[in-house]
């Protein structure tokens, strides 16, 4: 079960400046831990302390927040995409 | 459903039909629409990349009156893409510099200046004459503010964000739809995401996203279209790829929910945590002249090139470390505790995130940050260097 999972701009430094990596997953929770394992770096900023995701840090899996879904256990299809979408503040003033 | 009632509405003069054909000609604005957009008042938060082109398209689609609100003054580094100002406008206040090229684009608009900050004391008192707001800022805490007095004055919040490729673009309208709250409870801790000034940004970029702004804008004011309210839209420039995301109100908002806990403005630098804790001591700092001297004395030290490659290439840094900010702790094990380590970055600022994180890893030597980054040291120590 392999799925597609997109890295924003914002955290692409700590993911050695991927911008999508395929990983094994069944759920939103494991895509993002095989993530984090394979790159250390991005830990922190993709979990709290505890292990929650952290909430500036959105998870979609298709076109779904997990939120409205089942968390981090919300199922992805084989070949499925789930995308990170931290927030940005860029204006530009 | 449009957000202007039928009360305000007045006739439209022949130059105004005459220059506003095109929209009349349309049968969702037609003359209707058009004189609903004549009526609007429209408040814009930020007159830089975003706000450029949302100014430009609603003056010239017959806005009546434009809200600019900016604190800051036009900048070479601003003209790469904040196209409402021009060369001769470096040093002008960037509301003035707006103003003027509104009214030589559409006299027709009254354009409404504010030349300061919008902050907690002033927001609900300017944003209480406008219909909507769009908000083209580029910090956190402004964000926030921006949400927050829409949703206490029940006005939609016409949201545009950029960094480097990427842009997001929604409309947050708690009546009819989640806020930026619900979509992102708290703000990421400081540093994390740098700014446009320090991560670039690519100059098209804040154009696509700021005239999606535009056309939310003018459908909330002619009624009858989908608008973004409920959707994120997400633009990778580089790729050039659209992708559409379903946006949902939580019910646990503290501010649009169920049961809200916040009823006025908070204090929006403590909220993104912009404030130092009373625990957190303040980070030792050195200037580029007192590194110079103590260079040109002998002093042992350890400079630490804390930018991406990329950065390094527009200015060296000579005789610095490089470590990224991202391998920080990973590779605290490569300075030497008992030789003070100086950081720095372009300006200053991701440098003290580095001893930020070294400081809590528990790394036991001194560390100090170089005030105002490499452009400091352009400015007064090596001036034949570039400032970027
Ligand atoms: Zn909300």
């Amino acid at each position: 079960m392999a799925v597609t999972l997109f890295i924003p701009a914002a955290l692409r430094p700590f993911a050695d400046n991927k911008a999508a990596v395929i990983l094994p997953a069944k759920t939103a929770g494991e895509a993002v831990a095989a993530l984090a394992a394979a790159y250390p770096d991005i830990q922190q900023h993709l979990y709290e302390p505890g292990g929650a995701l952290r909430s500036f840090v959105n998870l979609f899996v298709g076109d779904t927040n997990i939120k409205n879904a089942d968390g981090l256990n919300t199922p992805v299809p084989d070949g499925g995409e789930v995308t990170l979408v931290p927030a940005i503040a860029g204006g530009c003033l | 459903m449009s957000l202007i009632p039928e009360e305000r509405l007045e006739s439209l003069s022949n130059d105004e039909i005459g220059r506003y054909s095109r929209h009349l000609l349309l049968p969702e604005v037609g003359v209707e629409g058009q004189k609903r957009l004549k009526a609007a008042r429209v408040l814009l938060v930020g007159t830089g990349g975003l706000g450029a082109p949302l100014a430009l398209y609603l003056a010239a689609a017959g806005v009546g009156t434009l809200g600019i609100v900016d604190f800051d003054v036009v900048e070479a580094s601003n003209l790469q893409r904040q196209i409402i100002h021009s060369t001769r406008d470096i040093g002008r206040p960037k509301t003035a510099s707006a103003r003027d090229r509104i009214r030589a684009l559409n006299p027709g608009v009254r354009v409404v200046e504010y030349n300061t900050a919008l902050t907690s004391q002033n927001a609900l008192d300017i944003l209480k004459d406008y219909d909507l707001v769009a908000d083209g800022t580029d910090n956190y805490p402004t964000r926030y503010l921006v949400n927050d007095a829409c949703v206490l004055l029940g006005i939609p919040n016409v949201y545009g964000s950029i960094f480097q490729f990427e842009g997001q673009a929604s409309v947050f309208y708690a009546k009819q739809g989640p806020c930026y709250r619900c979509l992102y409870p708290e703000p990421p801790p400081p540093g994390l995401v740098p700014s446009c000034a320090e991560g670039g940004v690519m100059g098209v970029l804040p154009g696509i996203v700021g005239n999606i702004q535009a056309a939310e804008v003018i459908k909330l004011l002619v009624g009858g279209a989908d608008t973004l309210v409920g959707r994120l839209l997400l633009f990778d420039a580089w790729r050039m790829k659209f992708r559409e995301l379903k946006l949902e109100k939580d019910p646990a908002c503290p501010l649009c929910g169920a049961h809200p806990t916040i009823h006025e403005l908070v204090d929006y630098e403590q909220f993104c945590g912009l404030k130092p804790t009373r625990e957190e001591s303040p980070v030792e700092t050195v200037t580029a002249l007192a590194l110079k001297a103590r260079l040109d004395a002998g002093e042992p030290l350890q400079l630490i090139d804390i930018r991406e490659p990329h950065e390094r290439a527009i200015v060296k840094f000579p005789g610095a470390k490089v470590i990224p900010l991202g391998q920080m702790v990973r590779r605290q094990e490569e300075l030497d505790p008992s030789v003070d380590a100086v950081f720095l970055c372009k300006i200053g600022k991701r440098s003290v995130f580095a001893i930020r994180a070294l400081q809590e890893a528990g790394y036991p030597g001194r560390l100090l940050n170089l005030e105002d980054g490499v452009n400091a040291w352009a400015r007064d120590v090596d001036t034949s260097l570039p400032q970027y």
